[in-house]
């Protein structure tokens, strides 16, 4: 797919698999040295965030897989795509609010629904409404930030994002794709 | 968490009843997206763990629990640039909140940290290209300055 792309240098491949090792031996050393915080907190960082990664991510890709595979175009066109009404946006908040992850595993399947046709600002408000709004979160947020502040907070989001959503759309060439070779 | 994959196995189930190869393909082709990202999706994330762990709650808690307009410029610049998961993020923000940090302080906090993300741009713009992504993280800043002063507004 990528055939195009020059090989990035041996540096630029391997400067991820640098780092980690590091940190890797920062947190060993925090360990035997029983001195070294910054070592054993950048370890239990990494940790916390390969966790996540690898319980989202695999879901993830496989769902981007199959509605790749089994969604026709002309579905999503209809629906959410640039001519589709008001009534895809209350569906693509309910879409984003359902799933869980960080915000970094809502852009494949936000890249997919763009190249099958859906429409720009639907593709923005799915992904606002996925980093801001998530059903399983509003529970923690009620319970340490209360109730008063939880709502306030999702309404005044919705209605600051979906214009933004709107906006993006406009703001971008009409004709704008996004990178197809990315991979 | 649990409901992904509730849904994606039941996805996947119905796949392979209506047709084996055609749900190896979507699998081959979530894989390879997968593979294709996780190089850069590491190194950000190892990066991330490092500032991490330079940065404490203490540090965090020092600038903006204070008054006046620094605490909520910090508000924005620490969440832009923050990479927490929520089930951090609420508690820590409630931490602030007892030192005496305003709505909008909190509201700005937590907006900005879920809406934008600087450290994560170049994973963004390897599926969105740099001009989307940008354009993307400059307006959540600008809609979470809203939200912010929406908050300080509606709860005062």
């Amino acid at each position: 797919m990528s055939k195009q792309r020059n090989r990035p240098s041996a540096i630029g491949r391997s400067w991820p698999w640098i780092i980690a090792a590091a940190i890797a031996v920062f947190w060993v050393f925090g360990r035997i040295s029983g001195g070294f915080a910054f070592g054993l907190r950048a370890g239990a960082n990494l940790r916390e965030f390969l966790t996540e990664m690898a319980t989202v991510l695999p879901p993830m890709f496989l769902l981007v897989g199959l509605f790749d595979v089994w969604v026709p175009r002309h579905l999503v066109e209809r629906y959410v795509g640039r001519r589709a009404s008001a009534a895809a946006i209350p569906w693509m908040v309910l879409l984003a609010t359902l799933q869980a992850g960080p915000l970094y595993a809502a852009f494949p399947f936000a890249i997919g629904l763009w190249r099958k046709g859906c429409a720009p600002r639907n593709v923005f408000i799915y992904l606002f409404a996925f980093s801001a709004m998530k059903l399983p979160m509003l529970t923690f947020e009620v319970a340490f930030l209360g109730w008063r502040f939880s709502l306030a907070r999702t309404i005044i989001t919705l209605l600051v994002f979906i214009p933004a959503g709107i906006a993006m759309e406009r703001l971008l060439p009409g004709a704008y794709s996004p990178p197809e070779a990315a991979f | 968490m649990i409901v992904l994959w509730i849904i994606t196995g039941a996805a996947l189930v119905a796949s392979l009843l209506a047709d084996r190869h055609k749900t190896f393909v979507a699998a081959a082709k979530g894989f390879q997206m997968l593979r294709g990202i996780l190089p850069l999706l590491l190194g950000v994330l190892a990066l991330v763990s490092l500032i991490l762990a330079a940065v404490t709650p203490e540090m965090i808690e020092h600038v903006l629990a204070g008054r006046g307009p620094l605490p909520f410029l910090a508000a924005f610049g620490l969440g832009s640039v923050a990479l927490i998961p929520g089930f951090i993020a609420y508690p820590l923000t409630a931490v602030f909140k007892q030192h005496g940090a305003s709505y909008a302080v909190q509201a700005a906090f937590i907006t900005s940290l879920m809406m934008v993300g600087i450290l994560t741009l170049p994973i963004e713009a390897r599926f969105f290209g740099w001009r989307v992504s940008l354009l993307r993280n400059g307006l959540a800043l600008f809609g979470a300055l809203l939200v912010a002063i929406g908050m300080a507004w509606v709860l005062a």
